[in-house]
């Protein structure tokens, strides 16, 4: 799951890179930027999920 | 991009704000050691000083020659018919440069005292479990590698600096003072330590509660910021004079906005406290004063004082819930609060000025989709990026102390004396809860 989680966000900076890039009307590239910043959340949340506090715990 | 010139008494301000920057250096380290045990206070204090001994060695041996400074050799790739400046090319150590004063030898000092900046951070999340050898060998890795990248990618005129002449997004990404490039990627990594070393001992319950483990000097956290204070009006007026090309003068309104946005957020974390525990939270406040400093070096010498005061008040709101946040819901163990005060503190900062500045007065359409560009690509790569190495660098040399280390504490396990031989200061706390 961290691995994934990782993975979205880079995906997610890569939405947000390729829409500056090739999108040129303001409105959709700011809609692809917010969708972009929307995956690299969801990837957060799958890191944050995979980290319980109990695993700093060990030896 | 053009290299920026600076007249004569432009650079002699610039060259006494940047002395000014240590300061920031030394408050925080009496913030991390006054925030964590008493048994580790000298262990953190030798790992500032460690810390900003690699930094700087590190620096001159390869993080400038990649963070490089607008109008040097970089490379670049092409990408949609536009040219992507992603790393500077220059010479190592230091090499063919002169230092006479010119805006390049000038961002090489401010960027020496940035990185060892910048490494202090997470010093205050890995606190009290951080092994001496391993926070030198990952500041030598942000040093060298992370923070000149993105460094270069703001300061040193690279591909975000350039979203405005490239893509009509405002001015490009805007960062006065280093509240990305110092503040979000120290915290950011920050992060990263506080996940791959895990909880101190006796943090959470087995029922994953956390438990306060209070730090053991407010004094030292309160004269932290007072100090830090100092630290920062250098790093924002340098900032705002060697990268945003500010006239001397504008000085005065850099300083006005960075203590105002310090002060608000302090005070706010105070109020909060005060109305949530019935008393003001010491260590709360300095974490709300640190974060509106954070907060601060973005967008300082592009807003009024009013918006200063506006970004210090959301910056205290932010920082003192995000501590409660990190802590309770994601299981985050960060003694000093870095993780909160500098990283959210510093993205909030970024996109403070996308909502406020006031760059020109024709105005600039775009700003704040630039700012959020620069905050995807600090969550989307560096996040990831600043990870994946220390996680690669616990794998070769386990970052956190042996269970023995933690229980004797730091000073005496890995230094061999602690800060306060006279006194017995702390209880046991690894029994049964």
């Amino acid at each position: 799951m961290k691995i994934l989680g990782f993975l979205l966000l880079l995906a997610g900076w890569a939405i947000v890179i390729t829409a500056v890039a090739l999108l040129v009307v303001e409105a959709p590239r700011a809609a692809f930027v917010l969708a972009g910043i929307g995956v690299e959340i969801l990837g957060l949340v799958l890191v944050i999920r995979a980290h319980p506090a109990q695993r700093g715990e060990r030896e | 991009m053009p290299a920026p010139a600076l007249t004569d008494t432009a650079a002699a301000l610039c060259v006494v704000l940047i002395f000014l920057v240590p300061c920031a250096g030394a408050g925080l380290a009496l913030i991390n050691a006054g925030l964590g045990r008493s048994r580790s206070a000298a262990h953190l204090m030798m790992s500032s000083l460690c810390v900003v001994a690699i930094a700087a060695t590190v620096y001159f041996v390869c993080g400038f020659a990649w963070q490089g400074f607008v109008g040097g050799p970089s490379h670049s790739v092409s990408f949609s018919g536009k040219s992507w400046d992603w790393i500077a090319a220059g010479p190592l150590f230091l090499r063919h440069q002169v230092f006479e004063g010119s805006p390049a030898s000038l961002a090489a000092l401010l960027g020496m005292f940035s990185v060892g900046l910048a490494a202090m951070i997470p010093l205050g999340s890995g606190a009290d479990r951080w092994r001496l050898g391993a926070c030198c060998a990952s500041t030598a890795v942000l040093a060298g590698w992370t923070y000149p990248l993105f460094a270069h990618w703001v300061w040193g005129g690279g591909w975000l600096a350039q979203l405005g002449t490239n893509y009509g997004l405002g001015q490009g990404f805007v960062d006065t003072g280093g509240a990305s490039t110092i503040q979000a990627v120290g915290g950011l990594t920050a992060l990263s330590i506080a996940w791959i070393l895990g909880a101190r001992r006796g943090k959470y319950t087995h029922d994953g509660m956390p438990s306060a483990i209070p730090g053991h000097n407010g004094v030292f956290v309160l004269f932290g910021c007072l100090l830090a204070w100092v630290g920062w009006l250098g790093l924002n007026s340098a900032g705002a004079i060697l990268f945003n090309g500010a006239p001397p003068g504008r000085v005065v309104l850099v300083a006005i906005n960075t203590t105002l946005t310090a002060a608000v957020a302090g005070l706010t974390a105070a109020a909060i406290t005060h109305t949530r525990y019935g008393k003001p939270d010491a260590s709360l406040t300095a974490n709300g004063w640190i974060g509106g400093l954070a907060a601060s070096s973005a967008g300082c010498a592009f807003v009024n004082p009013a918006a200063a005061a506006a970004i210090g008040l959301a910056a205290g709101v932010l920082v003192t819930f995000s501590v409660g946040w990190f802590e309770v819901q994601m299981s985050v163990d960060d003694p000093g609060g870095s993780i909160s005060a500098h990283a959210m503190g510093g993205l909030w900062g970024v996109l403070s000025v996308g909502l406020f500045a006031e760059i020109s007065a024709s105005g600039h359409p775009g700003q704040w989709l630039a700012q959020l560009v620069g905050i995807a690509t600090l969550i989307g790569f560096v996040l990831p990026l600043t990870y994946g190495l220390n996680w690669l660098l616990d794998r070769v040399y386990s970052q956190r102390v042996a269970a023995e280390g933690e229980r004797q504490g730091m000073d005496l396990y890995e230094l061999g004396a602690g800060a306060y031989p006279e006194f017995v200061t702390h209880s046991e706390e690894f029994t049964e809860r």
